[in-house]
């Protein structure tokens, strides 16, 4: 009995999707898709798993401060924006949260931590937000901070705060994929167009 | 080795780095003024200056604080922490006292910042700072007295 569950385990593994990894495709998986615009869509689409993650959300909000949790909650202790999407003057994100994760000493668990840890500005705010608008304001450079789709490759690609996504720490589940699938994901879009999803 | 200044005294300690900073104020430098309340940025207690910016020191390896000046508030000077302290006694701030030296960082940080704060600012800043005695409603009084205090 024992043999013929792990015969079975073995086949059903043997059967998935090889360039999936944790539930994210890589740009292979689209390949069918004869129309360019409709595959470049399709990208997006796949690249949104990531986008709308709430590793990515938590400090993509639309208004006010950060959320945190799986299920986006309000930030504990509360935190406000402020003018520089950073806190407010006497609590800034850099008041608890420093340059790496950093595990509690004294229970399970971890404070996340990157260099240039803060909000992305309002412009770049996600929650809530269709995939189709956010396609729309990724690619706006009045709204993405003026990057190209060149420099949005970079971005998803090679940022290290994008990175963190994978690596959130102790306590915190990552992002589907790995950040070079994204990249990948992203450099197939864009060569594809960049459409975006209806 | 790690080396950094406490109240402008060079340090250079052979330490874990993953050591909090708050572990080596207290345990090894013996400077107690700094609390431990929670362990995980999450009530204030252990506030600290580090290079002239408020710190959680429960969350902060000692590996992060290397060539770094970190003030306590047993080396805190300037005239917004004596005007902060001159208000404290004066309203008679604390109950147990516990988080108050956290308090009182926070709230010196602020009026560094923002010299005459509006209800809204001290909301702002002191939100990460808990006070199991509930001496909120003193701590914002205080503020407003120090802040009119610097305006001379």
């Amino acid at each position: 009995m024992k043999h013929l569950t792990v015969m079975l385990v073995a086949g059903l593994i043997a059967a998935s999707p090889v360039l999936a990894q944790d539930g994210l495709n890589g740009p292979d998986a689209f390949a069918n898709i004869t129309d360019q615009t409709e595959r470049s869509a399709a990208l997006f689409q796949e690249m949104g798993k990531v986008l709308t993650h709430p590793r990515c959300l938590n400090c993509h909000t639309v208004t006010g401060g950060p959320t945190q949790g799986d299920d986006m909650h309000a930030h504990e202790p509360p935190v406000v924006r402020g003018d520089a999407d950073f806190g407010a003057p006497g609590m800034n994100c850099n008041t608890c949260h420093g340059t790496t994760n950093v595990g509690f000493s004294t229970e399970k668990g971890s404070i996340p931590g990157h260099d240039s840890w803060m909000l992305a500005p309002v412009s770049m705010g996600w929650q809530g937000v269709s995939l189709g608008e956010i396609c729309a304001q990724i690619k706006d450079p009045a709204r993405n901070g003026d990057r190209t789709l060149e420099d949005l490759y970079e971005h998803h690609a090679h940022d290290g705060l994008v990175g963190w996504g994978w690596d959130p720490g102790e306590g915190r589940k990552p992002a589907p994929g790995s950040q070079e699938i994204f990249g990948q994901l992203t450099r197939a879009w864009i060569d594809t167009g960049a459409a975006c999803p209806g | 080795m790690t080396k950094f200044q406490v109240n402008g005294r060079d340090y250079d300690l052979d330490i874990d780095p993953d050591t909090p900073l708050l572990w080596v104020l207290r345990d090894e430098l013996r400077l107690t003024g700094t609390k431990f309340g929670c362990g995980v940025a999450q009530c204030g207690a252990c506030t600290v200056m580090l290079d002239g910016v408020p710190r959680r020191s429960c969350v902060t390896p000692i590996s992060a604080v290397e060539g770094s000046e970190v003030t306590t508030i047993e080396g805190m000077e300037g005239p917004e922490i004596t005007a902060v302290q001159a208000a404290w006694n004066e309203i008679d701030v604390p109950q147990c006292g516990w988080c108050q030296s956290g308090q009182i960082m926070s709230a010196t940080a602020l009026l560094q910042q923002v010299p005459s704060p509006t209800d809204d600012d001290i909301n702002n800043a002191m939100a990460g700072n808990i006070c199991r005695c509930a001496t909120y409603v003193r701590i914002r009084q205080a503020i407003h007295a120090a802040a009119k205090t610097l305006e001379g």
